[in-house]
């Protein structure tokens, strides 16, 4: 057969045509196949919890004036046990969601040559300040740090793949790094069955409670705090926390950073 | 075709070669398991969503949960009128009690390995 390169063209244009127009046939099969099953769980739905603790923006004031050192080793335990944080005795595998250092390790740009003698000793608690500006949530890649509607910045463990640059990016070094299987050497005492624990090369850290708040409970630190540490809503002007605040002096952690911490300390 | 007999003869040695994992394997493949239901999901009768459903997409379906749970903090899932908390540890596990028998035997079988449990916890079994 006579082929020249008029006919030839032709013939390939329509070729590529067919061809194009099977794929965009394929493309659209799957789309209704995609659809019809979304279709199928149509009518199952997902909601709060009817006895959920919901809030516009969680926070936390912490009153140093009824702290003490035992009030906050107790809250320092009761975090622990009740995420399943594994305890390791190598000081740089430990994982911390709340723990209590010194005036000078949480105000480090407040420094007074004549500081009041109550702070100097004092036993303060610090944990994720869930800021309102977070900057591990910025960096994280797969969106695994995240901040709720109602301020708490929360991890999906699942997400998590041990990148941390979290860990570099907040000020405020609440972040640990699981570098051992949290489930081995018994790290873990007593399990709480109701909390996953973690697995190795994940990053963990304080989650306000968000599971406790789903049923109905205050987080577990404030509980067994006696008054220290108070947890409310700050967009609500009647909240336990607004009145705190509108009746003491209260300071926040490196606010000249800009994050806009939730968390308050009357001192 | 000088060299007919050596070109067979290669012939017959690649497709025994390459046909072994076929023979090698045949009648050794065992049925597919039936995952065992404890007294208690006997009982109930009915899962979440119906048992049809629940074998071909309990995956989605906890990718759901989770998500909404973690993400969205919505830890109720409601179906025909029914709720559900929206957990492994708690609502999967509490009837699907027995996760050797129920969940690893067919994931082994399929050769699928999810890490649920590198996290989440199940319940003890007796042996």
């Amino acid at each position: 057969m006579e082929k020249n390169r008029r006919s030839f063209l032709k013939f390939a244009g329509v070729s590529v045509l067919g061809l194009g127009s099977l794929s965009l046939l394929d493309g659209l099969a799957s789309e209704d196949a995609i659809a019809s099953s979304g279709q199928a769980s149509a009518d199952a739905t997902y909601k709060k919890t009817a006895n959920a603790l919901t809030a516009k923006r969680w926070g936390m004031v912490i009153d140093t004036r009824k702290l003490n050192g035992r009030i906050c080793r107790k809250i320092e335990k009761v975090c622990h046990q009740t995420h399943n944080v594994p305890h390791h005795e190598e000081k740089k595998h430990e994982i911390k969601w709340i723990w209590e250092t010194h005036y000078k390790h949480v105000f480090p740009e407040k420094q007074d040559e004549f500081l009041v003698d109550r702070l100097k000793e004092l036993p303060i608690p610090v944990l994720c300040n869930h800021c309102e500006n977070p900057p591990c949530v910025q960096v994280c890649p797969t969106q695994a740090t995240f901040q709720r509607a109602d301020g708490i910045v929360l991890m999906d463990f699942h997400r998590c793949i041990g990148c941390r640059f979290c860990m570099a990016a907040c000020p405020y070094g609440s972040r640990s790094f699981n570098f051992r299987d949290p489930r081995a050497d018994n790290a873990i005492k007593n399990e709480n069955k109701e909390f996953p624990t973690r697995m190795k090369g994940v990053v963990e850290k304080c989650n306000f409670c968000a599971e406790r708040l789903a049923v109905g409970k205050q987080p577990a630190c404030v509980e067994v705090s006696k008054g220290a540490l108070v947890f409310g809503d700050l967009s609500d002007p009647n909240s336990g926390v607004r009145k705190l605040l509108k009746e003491n002096y209260a300071i926040r952690r490196k606010q000249n950073l800009g994050t806009n911490p939730s968390v308050y300390y009357l001192v | 075709m000088n060299d007919k007999q050596k070109i067979i003869i290669g012939l017959i040695i690649f497709f025994a070669v390459f046909t072994f994992p076929f023979w090698y394997n045949h009648g050794a493949a065992s049925s597919a398991p039936e995952p065992l239901l404890t007294d208690k999901a006997k009982e109930a009768k009915h899962c979440v969503r119906d048992a049809d459903f629940m074998r071909k997409e309990h995956m989605q379906l906890l990718d759901g949960w989770r998500d909404r749970t973690v993400r969205d903090a919505q830890r109720v899932y409601e179906i025909d009128g029914k709720e559900y908390m929206a957990s492994l540890s708690s609502t999967c596990m509490e009837c699907h009690s027995n996760k050797a028998d129920f969940c690893d035997k067919c994931h082994e079988y399929t050769s699928v390995d999810p890490y649920c449990w590198d996290c989440h916890t199940y319940p003890k079994e007796k042996k």
